[in-house]
């Protein structure tokens, strides 16, 4: 196994239950990877977002719903539901409540990776 | 300043009040002989099924308290000096007016028959009339109600409802001679047979004697001129009404040979600055004896009082619809055909018990009228075809057949009345008004019937109505489409309908076959509290954690800041000093902020991610279980003491209130649901304002539905009275069942209530007579939840991966560092921003 320096170790893919995120610390910062999965059952990528949500000030992303909106995988905040796009970031209900997106990957043998900055 | 003085205060006499209240420059006095303000006369049987009087009031809080009204109780009038222009009163008053409007509506009428003033013989008009009717009833085993039209049956239904044998008596060869043909009064006699009321026609009563029963048991004995007899204790006379004309008489107005004030097109009476409107009123030769037309005549009237561009009152529309004993009873129009040359289409269904007819023109283009017998669901269509001359379908019989499967009713949609159609003809709304409300924003039923009061007094046009909104809202564009998000064009209903004849288990399945993309936080937690209260499966195995709402995500209830707080279970608030001290030390332990809640059991807040499952373990171990908080689910129930300790109590509502809440915990539903029990009449528990409220009696539970309180708050609706036990469980089974099934996502059983089709009306015949023979499968839909409750947490507790998801990172044992809390009050809150940036300046 390599692991380029920059890359943070989260945990295998098989850990996070399909559609559903997880919180990881990389260096100081709170990040939530998810992995989705198609109803068909066919792996369908892990994306990687703040944990922080600026609208309720918590830490709380990897906790929410996540779903499709305007043909854009979105998780929906837990707190007050507002939904931010997977792959940069933004947030549909306001640009105030947006996010940074993380580079994200899968190692060959399953252990997935991210990168902040 | 104008003089009114208004005689009389019913409905009608009401009606005029409301139009002119707000008019300048006019003082208004208003006699009235009753010793309380106007009421609901159509809906007076529902006094004896729980409603008070207060509820039929018809005047709105501090409607007199308006300084140009003055509404003088208990005052009849009783002579008017035309040339004086004043009225004189019983007790000696005298009151100059400029103008004068008679609203003194109509007596019961009373056949001359000896034996008529006999004690237990009575009439039924009034409030006062109910409660001797109720004072009677209560020594009486047997009672008989004289004429058997509507008044009549609405009468033998109030007799019912005290529990009397009860048997309607009519002259005529059938009930309702007026409003239905033979064949539909045959059925609705047939029907009404079923409900146990014994029903003779072609009966004439030639005198009532004293009986030879001592007591209850035969107090009068009825002869009839057929040589029949008939014994009972009471007797109402519902054999039709006549005119209160004899204010009018003795002042000299003109009247009719038979009786009634004769007035013309803008209601005056002989002398122009006398009006009579109602019932009292002779239009034409004809008394008009339902509340729309007298509706009618008030607006009329008060638009030519105060010399404003009045409309001319043209007669009316005498069609009814009305819910008879329990059986849908309609007639429009020419109902018996005798136009001349009009043809009639009859469709009757014995084993349904339906009987429809139409009547139409002679070239068979337009309809004339109909009867509708046992199922009046169309009557709302088929009048605005008959008011309006639409021209009617190629098969017009299409219109009364039942829809053949697979094929759609034919019949109208709203879309074809004109604007000037009158829906809500008691209170004057056409669809026109409708749609200009509901472009002005009232987008919901409730919204648009407050607004226009379209469908608030009879309630018959509300069908109607409701078309008349859908239609509206998709023109325009708007979203009706009950579908519950982008992902499936389908309804909460029709999904629950679809995920059970699938026998679906996760979410997936269902979105392939039934949906589209990839779900999102509305259907994917919707479609999760479906399969719970299908399938009742533990909310957090691996194919269903994925769905569920945040709440339900980590059994808890997420806070502002990210933690959450834990509320254990006290089934009837009812909890011994060992549990609490449980929870005291578990709080201080894990130095939780500790709160009453309003449901009668202890919130727990600031919990981490992971410490909730230390903390349940802690209070599983001590016999605590999830309280369901977090879920749209059963909540608490809640109750007083009951009759075990306080003086005035009747039942044991806490041990009640701790079997229901332990029967129904856990059941998922389409929102949250709240009950309580209360031990007495006192309702101290506050049942009336919950989901499912049970009050108790002497003799049993009565149960109430669709309360609530929050944001929108609601009195519940009587469904059951007097229930014992095991009906009260059956009851609410069935009634939660049905909301389960049924309600719209997040919608609790208020909105629901409001919103169903039918009401509460609809609601009591699916749950207390079964009406659409559900009963049992709802009864054992719900056994099957009672009978596979799990605890969550015990459940959570003891399943390792789950317990994986109880941290707060996947790779590190941290907490997380952003909750941070301060003292207030002697226990902790979350921290502010600007507590936060001080935090971090002084580390």
């Amino acid at each position: 196994m390599t692991v380029e320096p920059k890359w943070t170790l989260v945990c295998g893919l098989q850990d996070i239950v399909p559609n559903t995120g997880v919180c990881a610390k990389v260096g100081k910062t709170q990040v939530a990877v998810f992995r989705l999965v198609t109803p068909n059952g066919e792996e369908d990528g892990v994306y990687a977002i703040d944990n922080f949500d600026p609208r309720s000030g918590a830490n709380v992303l990897s906790r929410g719903l996540v779903g499709d909106m305007e043909n854009e995988m979105v998780v929906a905040s837990p707190v007050y539901k507002n939904h931010i796009v997977l792959k940069t970031g933004r947030c549909v209900e306001g640009e105030e409540w947006s996010v940074k997106s993380h580079p994200v990957r899968v190692s060959e043998d399953g252990i997935v990776l991210v990168r902040t900055g | 300043m104008m003089k009114i003085v208004v005689a009389g205060n019913g409905m009608v006499g009401q009606k005029l009040l409301e139009e002119i209240a707000s008019q300048p420059d006019i003082e208004v006095t208003v006699l009235c002989e009753e010793p309380r303000a106007a009421y609901d006369r159509v809906h007076l049987s529902e006094f004896f099924s729980g409603k008070t009087a207060e509820d039929l009031s018809l005047v709105s809080e501090g409607f007199f308290d308006q300084p140009n009204l003055n509404l003088k109780l208990n005052t009849k009038a009783v002579s008017v000096d035309a040339a004086a222009k004043t009225v004189s009163t019983a007790d000696g008053q005298e009151i100059a007016y400029d103008k004068l409007v008679l609203a003194t509506g109509s007596y019961p009428f009373v056949p001359p028959v000896p034996g008529r003033d006999r004690g237990g013989c009575m009439v039924y008009r009034t409030i006062e009339d109910l409660e001797a009717m109720k004072a009677w009833g209560a020594k009486s085993r047997k009672g008989v109600v004289v004429g058997g039209g509507l008044l009549g049956l609405e009468c033998a239904k109030a007799l019912k409802d005290m529990g009397l044998e009860t048997h309607v008596v009519e002259f005529a060869p059938r009930l309702m001679t007026m409003q239905v043909d033979d064949m539909g009064g045959a059925l609705l006699r047939k029907k009404i047979e079923a409900l146990g009321v014994k029903v003779h026609t072609q009966k004439n009563t030639l005198e009532i004697v004293e009986g030879a029963g001592v007591g209850i048991g035969g107090r009068h004995v009825m002869k009839f001129a057929d040589g029949g007899q008939l014994e009972t204790d009471m007797i109402v006379f519902s054999a039709g009404i006549r005119p209160r004309d004899e204010l009018a008489r003795l002042s000299g107005l003109k009247m009719g040979e038979r009786g009634g004030i004769v007035v013309n097109n803008y209601c005056q009476t002989s002398d122009p600055d006398v009006y009579a409107i109602g019932e009292c009123a002779l239009w034409e030769g004809r008394i008009f004896g339902l509340v729309a037309p007298g509706y009618d005549m008030a607006r009329i009237c008060a638009q030519h009082l105060m010399g404003q561009a009045a409309a001319e009152f043209t007669g009316a529309d005498m069609s009814t619809k009305l819910k008879l004993l329990g059986v849908d009873v309609a007639s429009i129009g020419d109902a018996q055909g005798s136009t001349p040359g009009a043809l009639t289409y009859v469709f009757s269904d014995g084993v349904a018990g339906h009987y429809k007819k139409l009547v139409v023109s002679q070239d068979n283009t337009t309809l004339l009228g109909a009867v509708l017998v046992g199922e009046a669901e169309d009557y709302g269509s088929l009048l605005q075809m008959a008011l309006n001359k639409i021209p009617l379908p190629e098969h017009p019989d299409e219109l009364i057949l039942p829809a053949r499967e697979g094929g759609s009713k034919a019949g109208l949609g709203v879309d074809v009345l004109p604007a000037s159609a009158l829906i809500c003809s008691c209170n004057n709304v056409t669809k026109g008004d409708l749609c200009t409300a509901v472009e002005g924003g009232a987008t919901s039923l409730g919204a648009l019937k407050k607004c226009t009061k379209a469908a608030t007094s009879c309630g018959g046009c509300q069908p109607l109505v409701k078309q008349v909104l859908d239609a509206e809202l998709t023109r325009s564009g708007v979203l009706v489409l009950n579908h519950i998000c982008e992902h499936f064009e389908h309804s909460r209903q029709e999904l629950f309908h679809l995920i059970k004849v699938g026998q679906f288990d996760n979410f997936d399945d269902v979105l392939l076959k039934h949906g589209k993309g990839r779900g999102c936080d509305i259907c994917k937690p919707t479609v999760a509290s479906i399969l719970a209260s299908q399938r009742n499966e533990f909310v957090l195995k691996p194919k269903l954690a994925s769905t569920q709402d945040t709440n339900d995500y980590y059994l808890a209830n997420l806070q502002k800041d990210g933690t959450y707080s834990v509320v254990p279970r006290v089934p009837g608030g009812e909890i011994t000093p060992e549990k609490l001290m449980v929870l005291g030390s578990v709080a201080q332990r894990y130095g939780l902020y500790t709160k009453i809640t309003g449901g009668q059991r202890i919130d727990l807040f600031g919990a981490r991610v992971e410490q909730l499952p230390l903390i349940w373990k802690e209070l599983i171990d001590a016999g605590f279980e999830s309280g369901h908080a977090y879920g749209k689910a059963l909540r608490t129930v809640k109750s007083c003491v009951g009759s075990t300790w306080c003086r005035y109590g009747v039942q044991d509502s806490v041990k009640m209130a701790i079997y229901v809440e332990e029967r129904y915990r856990g059941m998922r539903s389409p929102h949250k649901v709240k009950m309580a029990i209360s031990g007495c009449t006192r309702e101290c528990a506050e049942a009336q304002s919950k989901d499912v409220g049970v009050i108790a009696t002497e003799k049993g539970w009565n149960l109430y539905v669709g309360g609530n309180g929050g944001m929108k708050p609601r009195h519940a609706n009587l469904l059951a009275s007097d229930i014992d036990d095991e009906t009260l469980i059956r009851y609410i089974d069935r009634f939660l069942m049905l909301y389960v099934r049924t309600g719209d996502r997040l919608q609790r059983t208020s909105v629901w209530l409001e919103n169903l089709e039918g009401g509460i009306d609809y609601v009591k015949k699916v749950v207390c007579e079964d009406s659409l023979g559900i009963g049992a499968e709802l009864e054992c839909e719900m056994q099957k939840l009672v009978d596979t409750y799990e605890c969550e947490w015990k459940k959570a507790v003891n399943t390792p991966e789950t317990l994986k998801r109880f941290r707060h990172f996947v790779n590190s044992q941290e907490s997380d560092q952003n909750i941070q809390f301060v003292d207030e009050r002697g226990q902790i809150r979350p921290m502010n921003k600007d507590e936060k940036l001080a935090a971090e300046k002084v580390s």
